[in-house]
């Protein structure tokens, strides 16, 4: 039969004798609802998120922080001056799985479409559980400071950022003014 | 083939080769754990619950009955599909529709005389640990992350350091095509499935910008009608993967899309497998993994020959895809594992206490020592320290009582975080004075 048991007991001796203890006997009595592993996660990852001056979040239901939603106002580069915002859905398989992330305004973005979804290599297939949700939104930041267009998720808008920089420039300005472009209508974005 | 008339019903012989490793000490048997008097019996009277009825279920199930265990447990909420039939031995065309847990059990119990199988049809997170608390060896033959997570924190959890029938071996048995693992738990003693996570390779993604701009593959077409296609057009209001009108939709789509850049090979089959993620299960795999489990299972129950799990081994992975190979070692246990590197310590509180006299008792109280703690209980935000906004809108509990106002119970697990302690997070029972 196995013998558990005297192996905890061992195992106790050994970090006791390095310092370490563990605490005395748990309570019995009936047992209460546990704090799962993956919202113990993202609260860890909640309060080491350090979003400076230019970021911010919202949570609709504060007791459910699995869902929230995140406001980007860069203060520099060419998409200076706007406010945008990506929703955040944790599923219970994180940090198995990544959080999805999607821009809630139709903005003119090379790596952005039109619904939102954004194409960001550690949202999808570079994912790891070791990565946080500060680097999901350093990432997103790092998208407005410098759009890139070898990963189009908007082809015409990246097709305009690197044939025409001063051209795309201005097409962000529109775009972020609520204009159009291409026949394209965007949101209004400028604060 | 009629079933239950091979065998008679009453039939030693059937066990006589099981008790010679059951009751002979051998070259391998831990003298001082193995008793030949005692383990056939006592193995006999251990309750061993099996999770999962399906393509390693079945094997668990034949394999534990076969190997002397008398009582067991199975716990599926699915019910049979008839593409199921070709590996899931168990179950016959007639069985479509039925509850896997159930037919399986009845196919066990009917072949193998003096085993009593009892099956729940229902989701293992409808029972609670007094439920859990009545087995000696909990086996998983599962196929979601989501719930080996699940009962692995919950037998963790059951862990009281007082009561030596709270330890619970956990035996995880997995397999994705020709790759499998098998690998013994011994909950708060040895690494846990969480410890392991990382070592579930995630599913392969391909750039969504290749699905938008580049595809080169049928499967890039058909993941293009999935994620990008279907969310423009929303054809329907929700993605149903088991609805064949739907998966039609996506295959029509991508059939189109494949056409506009030359691409072939687009089946309703593929668009089928692609969208559901189905890894074609191989039967062969499922029984090497399955009777590696059933083995752990049997030594842990007897003592016989030594089983993965502490102080050494604890994992084995096999892989078949390039000719066979298999590599067996000791998966560390993490310090910082949210599950089992942190047990729940118990908090002396007074339940009339604000939440900020808990906030500032953390700061001093020896046993935390945490200056800006943010804390939560499960569904319910006490305090975050950060971010700004959560901060504001917790900060109002901050003046409620810890049991009238903000309904925490005695007994009740918090969860703690601090910055000055990146990588671990704490928990605590609450102990009401």
């Amino acid at each position: 039969m196995l013998k558990i048991w005297s192996m905890k007991k061992e195992q106790q001796k050994a970090e006791n004798s390095d310092g370490g203890g563990a605490g005395g006997g748990a309570a019995g009595g009936p047992k209460k609802k546990k704090v799962t592993a993956a919202q113990l996660r993202v609260q860890k990852d909640l309060s080491e998120l350090s979003l400076g001056t230019t970021m911010r979040t919202e949570f609709p239901d504060p007791d459910n922080i699995l869902s929230f939603i995140l406001y980007i106002e860069p203060d520099e580069g060419m998409y200076k001056g706007g406010r945008f915002s990506f929703t955040f859905n944790i599923t219970p398989n994180f940090p198995h799985e990544p959080p999805k992330v999607q821009c809630r305004e139709k903005i003119y973005h090379p790596n952005i479409d039109l619904e939102g979804k954004v194409c960001l290599n550690i949202l999808r297939e570079d994912w790891k559980p070791v990565l946080n949700l500060n680097a999901v939104i350093v990432g997103l930041q790092f998208l407005f400071l410098e759009p890139n267009a070898s990963d189009p998720l908007n082809k015409e808008a990246a097709e305009d950022l690197r044939s025409n920089r001063e051209g795309f420039k201005r097409n962000v300005r529109s775009a972020m003014m609520g204009g159009s472009v291409r026949g394209e209508g965007f949101d209004r974005v400028a604060i | 083939m009629p079933s239950g008339q091979v065998y008679p019903s009453s039939e030693p012989a059937r066990w006589k080769y099981l008790d010679r490793i059951r009751t002979r000490a051998g070259p391998f048997t831990v003298p001082e754990l193995f008793n030949g008097e005692t383990s056939a019996e006592a193995q006999e009277k251990m309750k061993v619950l099996v999770i999962g009825a399906g393509g390693l279920g079945c094997e668990l199930l034949k394999n534990l009955a076969l190997s002397g265990f008398k009582d067991i447990h199975v716990i599926d909420m699915d019910t049979i599909d008839i593409s199921n039939l070709n590996r899931q031995f168990l179950f016959r065309q007639s069985d479509v529709g039925k509850f896997k847990a159930e037919v399986a059990a009845a196919f066990v119990e009917k072949r193998v005389k003096g085993v009593k199988i009892t099956p729940h049809n229902c989701k293992i997170q409808d029972f609670d640990e007094d439920f859990y608390m009545q087995f000696q060896i909990v086996v998983c033959g599962l196929d979601s992350i989501e719930a080996r997570r699940w009962i692995n924190a919950t037998l963790v959890n059951m862990v009281d350091d007082t009561v030596e029938d709270s330890y619970k071996p956990l035996i995880d048995g997995g397999t994705e095509g020709f790759k499998g693992q098998a690998r013994v738990i011994l909950p708060t003693i040895t690494s846990c499935l969480e410890c392991q996570l990382d070592m579930h390779a995630p599913r392969a993604a391909v750039p969504l910008c290749t699905l938008a701009s580049i595809p080169r593959q049928p499967e890039h077409c058909i993941e293009w009608a999935h994620v990008i296609a279907w969310d423009k057009e929303k054809p329907f209001p929700q993605l149903d993967k088991d609805d064949p009108e739907h998966i039609t939709w996506l295959y029509q789509k991508a059939l189109l899309r494949a056409r506009e850049f030359n691409i072939s090979g687009i089946t309703y089959s593929l668009t089928q497998g692609v969208v559901k993620n189905i890894i074609p299960a191989i039967a062969a795999t499922n029984s090497v993994i399955a009777a590696a489990c059933c083995n752990e299972a049997l030594k842990i129950a007897t003592s016989c020959a030594p089983y993965l799990g502490y102080p050494d081994n604890n994992y084995m992975m096999y892989s078949g895809n390039d000719s066979i190979y298999t590599y067996t070692f000791r998966h560390e246990k993490k310090d910082d594992c949210p599950v089992c590197g942190v047990s729940a310590r118990e908090l002396q509180v007074d339940p009339k206490w604000t939440l900020q006299e808990l906030v500032d008792s953390f700061a001093t109280r020896p046993e935390a020592q945490l200056k800006k703690p943010s804390i939560r209980a499960e569904g319910k935000t006490l305090y975050m320290q950060s971010p700004p906004s959560l901060e504001e809108q917790t900060r109002p509990n901050l003046e409620k009582t810890l049991a009238e106002e903000l309904g925490l119970v005695d007994g009740q697990e918090i969860g703690v975080t601090d910055p000055a302690f990146a990588t671990v997070s704490f928990k605590f029972k609450l102990k009401f004075t």
